[in-house]
């Protein structure tokens, strides 16, 4: 499946203006913006800029928080988190290229949690694909979309882009 | 030996000793440290990675840098840890050291860190562990300290990052030195341009060019051209023989003091495994000088014991 059709910057637009919506409704007050590596990262870098945000990015590297380890181990090449010493009581806006299971999202929240007590965070994702195991789901979407859990979503950057893979590919 | 430390997919099992392992793997280690590390000066973050494991410090020989750094590796990575200093406790009472293991493994304990006065001990311990428990090497007699050796890496890549244009000395008691011994197969596993070893006669082993080294028995004509400047602690316990005349001799001939660091490149560091005998193998206002980097070596012991630990403890069998 060609992703053309889903055209990274129509995404954006419906992820923009739902997140506006959100700092709106759930009162933001200066967010600090924060991204998963590596996908999240460049997602948040573009809404960053779209919103205007003074802050700069948050890096989340997820990898150590994984509930993952005892089966697959290391992540190879993990790198810093880099979030600002004190998030006490800040509203955060943490942003994500995919969510699929939700796993990622949980370990992003326990690790964020680690360096304070955030006032309040909103989970946006460029792509929301079914399949969750638990019940953490996002509050802003670029695009909901239905695959065959062979199929992966692959960011690329930049500039930003999108395709579908299937596994089992070489 | 080597077969016995990685797992047939090629990943850490157990950590005996730097020889024979690949440099891709060294490479893994230090990388793996690195991302331990938050940035300059600040603290590392405790991440709940071993969660639920338990790592039982095993410490048959005193040591205060490397258990503790140990111990702190284990409570960053959020495992359990134990902290048993054996000659205070069982075998005192006669238990012999495979009774000790087989108690420790009935507790239900995922990993052995070793430190022992007799080399190969963390070998011995590991072939007759059971199967799913991970033997670190935490410093085996003379033979191997191979996490001293990483830390000692991890620091001069973070300072000198292209180990193939590193001129290495290593000076002082090589005879008697674990440290070396493992530092020596690193170095050269990981390309350095030169390891010279500088030290008396007979603080020497027999054959040390078979390690992969040069030989210089004077410090002022061996300190030319280098970058990396590693000072060894005179073991003054393991001294059993008269090896030297006496320790001012040895000051004289072998210490580093700030006039013979000149010979050596202008931007040189100085690194040192502790604990150090100042005025023995080092001058006080070297140690503590502008190019010593022996405090840096101890906090960057945590970060690259993080990263060892959990290689070491990742699932076996592929997944």
């Amino acid at each position: 499946m060609s992703l053309d059709k889903l055209e990274i910057n129509n995404l954006l637009d419906t992820l923009e203006a739902s997140l506006r919506q959100t700092v709106a409704q759930r009162g933001l007050a200066n967010p600090l913006m924060v991204g998963i590596r590596t996908g999240g990262v460049w997602v948040a870098e573009e809404l960053h800029r779209r919103l205007g945000i003074a802050a700069p990015v948050g890096l989340l590297d997820i990898s150590f928080y994984r509930d993952d380890f005892s089966q697959i181990g290391m992540y190879p090449n993990v790198k810093p988190s880099q979030l600002p010493p004190n998030i006490e009581g800040r509203d955060i806006i943490l942003v994500d290229d995919v969510f699929y299971t939700g796993r990622t999202a949980r370990a992003a929240l326990n690790e964020i949690f680690d360096y304070g007590r955030p006032r309040q965070v909103v989970l946006a994702v460029l792509i929301e694909r079914l399949g969750k195991q638990i019940p953490i789901s996002p509050d802003c979407v670029g695009r909901n979309i239905a695959l065959s859990p062979e199929q992966r979503v692959k960011l690329s950057y930049p500039p930003l882009a999108i395709q579908i893979e299937s596994q089992g590919r070489p | 030996m080597i077969a016995l430390q990685l797992t047939t997919e090629g990943r850490l099992k157990h950590f005996l000793t730097v020889e024979g392992l690949s440099r891709n793997l060294l490479t893994e280690i230090l990388d793996t440290a690195e991302s331990f590390v938050g940035g300059p000066g600040q603290p590392i973050k405790k991440v709940p990675l071993l969660r639920g494991k338990t790592i039982v410090n095993l410490f048959f020989e005193n040591s205060t840098r490397t258990r503790t750094t140990f111990e702190l590796a284990a409570k960053r990575l959020s495992a359990d840890v134990l902290n048993m200093s054996i000659a205070t406790s069982s075998t005192a009472k006669g238990e012999s050291l495979l009774d000790t293991i087989r108690n420790l493994e009935a507790m239900f304990v995922d990993m052995f860190v070793v430190r022992h006065n007799i080399s190969g001990s963390a070998h011995f311990i590991a072939q007759h562990t059971a199967p799913h428990i991970s033997v670190i090497n935490a410093g085996d007699g003379q033979h191997a300290h191979p996490t001293q050796a990483m830390l000692d890496m991890f620091t001069i890549r973070q300072i000198k990052p292209d180990f193939a244009k590193l001129r290495v000395a290593i000076i002082g008691d090589i005879l008697h030195s674990r440290v070396a011994r493992s530092q020596i197969q690193a170095l050269n596993t990981l390309g350095a341009a030169e390891v010279r070893v500088i030290a008396p006669k007979t603080l020497l082993p027999t054959h040390v060019e078979s390690l992969g080294v040069s030989v210089c028995h004077s410090l002022t004509e061996g300190l030319k051209d280098i970058d990396v400047i590693i000072m060894l602690r005179l073991q003054k316990e393991r001294m059993a023989s008269a090896l030297l005349p006496s320790e001012a001799e040895y000051f004289k001939c072998f210490g580093l003091t700030e006039s013979k660091l000149k010979i050596a490149k202008t931007d040189a560091i100085v690194m040192h495994p502790g604990p150090i005998n100042r005025g023995v193998e080092i001058e006080s206002s070297v140690a503590d000088g502008p190019q010593s980097v022996i405090l840096r070596q101890v906090s960057n012991g945590i970060a690259v014991r993080m990263a060892i630990l959990s290689m070491a403890m990742q699932p076996q069998g592929g997944g």
